[in-house]
């Protein structure tokens, strides 16, 4: 044999070192696959961007807004269908929520392009999602977003067939220290649940 | 098996091996197998193990396949002979309702995985004959390896009772064995799903010790003389698989822990709500599910290697590119895992990649299937049981491999993802493949391992129904799917009938074949012919064929010594 040979606990320390590590990868990916979406807008994930390029082409492109609540008893929708802007140019839209319930609820909004291709193209500027937002029974609260479409976008194998970008928002109940009791999450929206969502899992 | 070991041959060889006395220490009963350390004993455990579970996992089949006989609900419905059955609450029986038929097909496919292949190939013929195709007196960790057999018992039990408790949507866990979150976290909130992942938990960590053992044991308690180059292609494929094991399980059991603690301890790992993302359980799971796959097949190509040249009497052909295939098929297992998601949406370059990476495993793949037929080419072929089997996987496995080149293309896949195509595809290379091996091996080292000869007309007899049986149910599978009819799917309409009827008159041959097995085993317990040591003459060349048949409890007091010559 070529190798020296190794004792057979030393070995087996070996595998079982192996399998630690290897678990350890599957929870590493964890953060990695996050800040490998963020970085790159793989899988929708949108990038937060500082500055606006300003508007380099004669191109258009075509927002559409999409607006969903899960488990709270809101109701938002954006103040817009759509808006169409040159790449690179910085647009603004709004979007509104009310409050139709009787206590003051918190919700959490998460975020997504569609097609996902197009997610390393859409950049924001200003935006409410990953900030906890509390709305007071019957308030309506009004959400600016900033965002430009990268000039990129046009040249994209993936992307540059056009058909538009669809950015998708929805308004899941803020997590909190302990979960969302039954009474809380009871609410009209989340009565009928797509998935069968569980009051365990605070949906 | 101790009591009709007493046979001619085995004294004669008895006597040639240094005189193993009679039993050789065998202790009683339940110390022999309860606390077994014996590899012999406990690759026995497993078989007899995987054998009652791939009963249980070809019931449930049949469940799906009677279900789907005809159009509408006619058997997981109130008031069918199974909803009877079912208020009984026995172990394994799903409920008959929608809910129960996902059951059973989600139990189906993790029993024949975790709890049928997987012990037959790697616990049950690994046990067997890696040690003595090495010349080692045992596995290196004797204990350890009794302890994997009976975790793979518990977690069994966990399985079972999965079945038996609440998911949520009714008994049990009925979510697919990929285990997808949202359906398995807040789709299925009861405690079936629960037990399921601690079931997994448990194999996964049976599995893990019994890859340690085989890594050490291979690398460290080889006969002298044998070298890495000199080692049968048998151990070579358990060698890979038990990498495959080691670097891809912890996957599974990190993804799967993630779960667990999204539906009990408040985590968003796969919950969009907190930030969390569905689609990366899906990486998790397909990079443990695609060498998982492998680790399914990957021994059945060993023991494939063993018989076609045993049976050819001929040395197989090209055993450096057989070996390194293997290798390279585990290797790129690890680098395909995202065609089993074509349809996530990933960028075009990305699907590019994954469909150039899957169809080179076609090139080592086809290395073994060519390097069979040429083992094959100009020899002295006897079609005796064994023989056929391997054949039959030969040609079921390149069946398979062709819809797998064609499943490849990305473009095809968005069509066919998640049909009946996929459906034929996987079983022809699992179900038929995988199968086929394993009766092949159990076959072939029959007399080796039971100390008994089995009846050569029953064993083909077992061969042809089988294989006529599994092709009538998988075949029509192809057209099903490329006509539209999505995978588990309990209903379909009229335009599927025929090929479907048509399936599952073909899983009734197939259980006719089942039956037959059953009464090989019976015939060759009851008539106890007495087995040679060697029943297949020149072509049978590994060490195990040197030792009397059932070998002594202990072999190898005296290692033997591999010479170039000899391989």
């Amino acid at each position: 044999m070529a190798l020296r040979p190794l004792s057979n606990s030393r070995l087996a320390t070996i595998c079982g070192a192996v399998f630690v590590a290897m678990v350890g990868m599957a929870f590493a990916s964890v953060p990695l696959y996050r800040a490998f979406c963020q970085a790159t807008g793989f899988n929708g994930a949108v990038k937060r961007a500082a500055s606006v390029p300003g508007p380099v082409s004669a191109r258009m492109v075509t927002v559409r807004f999409d607006t969903n609540v899960r488990g709270l008893d809101w109701r938002f929708a954006p103040e817009q269908a759509s808006q169409t802007s040159h790449p690179g140019e910085s647009k603004l839209a709004f979007f509104r929520a009310t409050n139709l319930g009787d206590r003051p609820l918190t919700g959490r909004a998460v975020y997504n392009v569609a097609p996902q291709t197009a997610g390393p193209y859409f950049s924001k500027l200003e935006c409410f999602c990953f900030k906890n937002q509390t709305i007071a029974p019957g308030q309506t609260v009004e959400f600016p977003v900033v965002y430009f479409v990268d000039p990129r976008y046009g040249t994209d194998a993936d992307t540059r067939g056009g058909g538009g970008i669809t950015l998708s928002y929805t308004f899941y109940p803020a997590v909190t220290g302990q979960r969302i009791t039954s009474s809380e999450s009871s609410t009209s929206s989340s009565r009928v649940s797509p998935l069968g969502g569980s009051r365990r899992a605070g949906l | 098996m101790a009591e009709i070991a007493d046979t001619h041959g085995r004294v004669a060889h008895a006597e040639a091996h240094g005189g193993y006395g009679d039993h050789s220490g065998a202790p009683g009963f339940f110390t022999r197998w309860f606390l077994s350390t014996n590899h012999k004993d406990i690759g026995t455990l497993y078989i007899i193990f995987a054998i009652q579970a791939g009963i249980i996992g070809a019931l449930l089949s049949g469940l799906i396949r009677l279900e789907l006989m005809d159009p509408g609900v006619q058997i997981f419905v109130h008031g069918s002979w199974l909803d009877q059955i079912s208020h009984l609450g026995l172990p394994g029986v799903p409920e008959a309702s929608k809910h129960g038929y996902y059951v059973a097909v989600t139990a189906h496919a993790l029993i024949m995985i975790f709890f049928m292949v997987m012990p037959a190939m790697i616990g049950g013929f690994g046990n067997w004959f890696v040690p003595l195709m090495i010349g080692a007196p045992d596995m290196a960790f004797p204990r350890m390896n009794n302890v994997s057999f009976w975790l793979l018992v518990a977690s069994w039990i966990m399985l079972l009772v999965s079945t038996m408790v609440d998911g949520g949507p009714g008994r049990g866990f009925g979510g697919g064995w990929t285990l997808y979150p949202p359906l398995s976290t807040i789709g299925h909130i009861g405690p079936a799903m629960d037990c399921a992942i601690l079931s997994i938990h448990l194999a996964g960590a049976s599995s893990i010790l019994g890859a340690i053992n085989f890594i050490t044991t291979i690398f460290n308690m080889r006969a002298p003389g044998m070298t890495l180059h000199r080692m049968p292609l048998f151990v070579w494929s358990i060698l890979v698989t038990v990498f495959l094991l080691l670097l891809s399980l912890p996957v599974l059991a990190g993804a799967i822990t993630m779960l667990l603690t999204d539906r009990n301890f408040g985590t968003h790992f796969f919950d969009a709500a907190g930030g969390g993302d569905p689609t990366m359980f899906q990486h998790l799971f397909w990079f443990f599910g695609h060498p998982e796959v492998y680790i399914l097949i990957i021994p059945g190509f060993g023991m494939i290697s063993h018989i076609v040249s045993t049976f050819s009497r001929k040395p197989v052909f090209g055993y450096l590119a057989m070996a390194y295939a293997m290798v390279a098929i585990g290797f790129l297992g690890f680098i395909v895992w995202a065609h089993h998601m074509f349809t996530v949406g990933m960028p075009l370059n990305l699907q590019a990649y994954f469909v150039a990476a899957t169809m080179v495993i076609a090139v080592p793949t086809g290395v073994k299937v060519f390097s069979w037929i040429a083992t094959m080419w100009g020899g002295s072929i006897e079609f005796k049981t064994p023989m056929l089997w391997a054949i039959g996987f030969i040609f079921l496995f390149t069946v398979g491999g062709v819809t797998g080149v064609v499943l490849a293309n990305a473009g095809i896949d968005y069509a066919l993802h998640d049909s009946y195509y996929v459906v034929a595809h996987f079983h022809y290379v699992l179900s038929l493949g995988a199968v086929f091996a394993i009766f092949a091996g159990f076959y072939y080292w029959f007399e080796k391992m039971w100390g008994v000869r089995y009846n050569e007309a029953l064993g083909a007899a077992h061969f042809w129904i089988t294989f006529i049986g599994v092709n009538i149910v998988f075949f029509p599978q192809h057209f099903l799917g490329l006509q539209g009819m999505p995978r588990r799917s309990i209903d379909y309409p009229q335009a599927f009938y025929f090929w479907n009827h048509l399936s599952s008159i073909g899983y009734e041959i197939t259980f006719v074949g089942l039956m037959t097995f059953l009464v090989v085993l019976v015939e060759a317990a009851v008539r106890r012919r007495a087995a040679r040591a060697n029943p297949w003459g020149e072509g049978a060349t590994t060490l195990e064929w040197t030792l009397p048949s059932p070998p002594p409890f202990h072999q190898f007091n005296e290692l033997p010594v591999i010479h170039a010559e000899s391989h």
